[in-house]
């Protein structure tokens, strides 16, 4: 899948992978690691594929989109109820995340979802989702 | 399984088993002290000296390096020590380790131990190991551990029409239960309405969905089965364990309807050579209403995805058709932040036939399940009396 191949040079100086990933999203990417060796997506970042052990892997951009693979809904005291789901990105690997921009109780397993992006203080850009339009 | 692990069945036993002051002990009694009480009462129950020991195996939410200042504190100069951490179920897995130790001659008297006064300390859930690694959750504000089941719950009702009511009725068998437990913390009555009207913390979860937060703490001594035969007690034989962990946060659990009991009990289950239909009592960490589903299926006892339908009209509740949790569990017997090590101590009792009013009748084998984590470690073991040898 070259279209997706990423040039983490062109993005940030940062080489190793939890900053490489944190630059690229605050540069509005989602990103993922591909092992050269056995071809596994994996996720979060780390140093080695956990499925063969090879420490080489290729930078990869998502499309961003995904499904819902289940969600929770919280409802702090004095908050907003926000939900926590994990989704199952297209490209083969799962994130926790929020699903936001619709009520908490319109948020259903096997929706389909699209990433945004929002800044947090002492962080930086978090991969969020809202619903896909049919 | 090895072969070699077969031929450990029924080499080791629990002779002695305690708890400490449960409940809310209220200010002025540490941590230690309750592992200290839990201590004392074991090795009464056991018939042994506290110079006896000579492994001792704990883990602490509370203090670091948890056998050092344990061993400190008790005035125990171990020969073999194992801080396993692993969350909740570390004490199960210390019972297939303690058999490997007892076995190679590197000890011959276990202490298992753990005390917690999270309940006075903090009023909340206090969990084990500090985090100073990058977390790839927490910007998402989870409630940790309760998000993690309520993810797991939410997928397991999407895919088996699971439905509240069922793991409501979880929390009213265990409330059955302890009602026949004088030192269980709660016994007012509670019906499946009570589960579903509480204060909801992460759907589809109510407050009742979730294990209390209590203080407590236990003792557990391990030797071999030869020693065990002098001692005061009837032996308690540790006929087979097994323990597995696959992932350590819940977005990185392959099927969040599949936990890794079924690997753990596949090995104890093996090494034992008993079958679900062998055990007599069922002692499972139920830290929540969906953990308690989620093994009576991936322990062999149903199949994937019957859960909810078998815990219907207290199947699972004092008089059902298979006994859990018989001191009322995490859910509403205690819970001092991990629970582990009170599935050993409610099985044994079980097995003695020493449970009072909520004893089984003709209980010969039971099995210990501890879960860590967010359904991250799973560890299983089997004992049996000395009918099972
Ligand atoms: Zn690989």
């Amino acid at each position: 899948m070259p279209s997706a191949v990423l040039n983490v040079a062109d993005f940030t100086d940062e080489i190793h992978p939890e900053p490489v990933y944190q630059a690229l999203l605050d540069k509005g990417v989602l990103a993922y690691q591909r092992c050269d060796v056995s071809n596994d997506v994996f996720f979060p970042p780390r140093w080695l594929c956990p499925v063969c052990g090879s420490d080489t892997y290729t930078w990869e951009r998502s499309a961003g989109e995904g499904t819902v693979y289940s969600a929770t809904t919280l409802s702090p005291r004095n908050k907003e109820p926000y939900v926590v789901g994990l989704i199952d990105v297209d490209e083969g690997f799962r994130l926790m995340s929020n699903v936001v921009g619709l009520p908490v109780e319109d948020v259903t397993i096997g929706m389909r979802v699209s990433v945004q992006f929002k800044d947090v203080e002492d962080r930086g850009a978090i991969p969020q989702f809202v619903k896909v339009d049919a | 399984m090895s072969a070699r692990e077969r031929e450990l069945r029924g080499s080791t036993a629990v002779v002695g088993v305690a708890e400490s002051m449960l409940g809310e002990v209220g200010p002025g009694i540490s941590s230690l002290d309750l592992i200290g009480q839990a201590t004392v009462a074991a090795l009464d129950d056991a018939g042994l000296k506290k110079s006896d020991i000579d492994g001792l195996f704990t883990h602490s939410a509370f203090f670091n390096l948890p056998t050092v200042t344990t061993a400190e504190y008790l005035g125990i100069r171990p020969r073999y020590t194992d801080s396993t951490a692993i969350g909740g179920s570390s004490f199960v897995a210390d019972l297939r380790h303690a058999t490997a130790a007892i076995n190679a001659g590197m000890c011959d008297v276990a202490l298992i131990t753990y005390g917690s006064t999270q309940r006075s300390s903090s009023g909340g859930l206090m969990t084990s190991g500090q985090v100073l690694t990058k977390s790839y959750e927490s910007p998402f504000k989870p409630i940790n551990p309760g998000s993690g089941y309520a993810l797991a719950a939410a997928r397991h009702m999407h895919e088996f029409g699971t439905t509240r009511e069922q793991l409501a009725e979880v929390a009213v068998a265990a409330r059955k239960w302890a009602q026949l437990n004088p030192v269980a913390f709660m016994h007012d009555d509670l019906t499946i309405d009570d589960v579903l009207n509480s204060r909801m913390v992460s759907t589809p979860l109510t407050v009742r969905d979730c294990c209390l937060v209590t203080d407590g703490g236990g003792a557990v001594i391990v030797t071999s089965a030869e020693r065990a035969k002098s001692l005061k007690k009837a032996p308690t034989y540790i006929l087979g364990a097994g323990e597995a962990h696959w992932n350590m946060h819940i977005s990185q659990m392959p099927d969040l309807t599949e936990t890794c009991a079924t690997e753990s009990s596949k090995n104890a289950y093996e090494v034992s050579g008993m079958k679900p239909s062998d055990i007599d009592v069922v002692e499972v960490y139920d830290a929540f209403t969906i953990n308690t589903l989620l093994f009576l299926e991936d322990l062999g006892f149903v199949k994937k995805g019957e859960s909810g339908a078998f815990v219907e009209g207290g199947r699972i509740a004092p008089g059902g058709e298979l006994a859990v949790n018989t001191n009322g569990g995490g859910l509403s017997y205690c819970h001092p932040g991990m629970y582990g090590i009170f599935t050993i101590i409610e099985a044994v009792r079980q097995i003695r036939g020493e449970a009072g009013a909520r004893q089984v009748d003709d209980v010969h084998v039971g099995m210990a399940h501890g879960n860590g984590g967010s359904l991250s470690t799973q560890c299983t073991a089997i004992f049996g009396d000395e009918s099972t040898l």
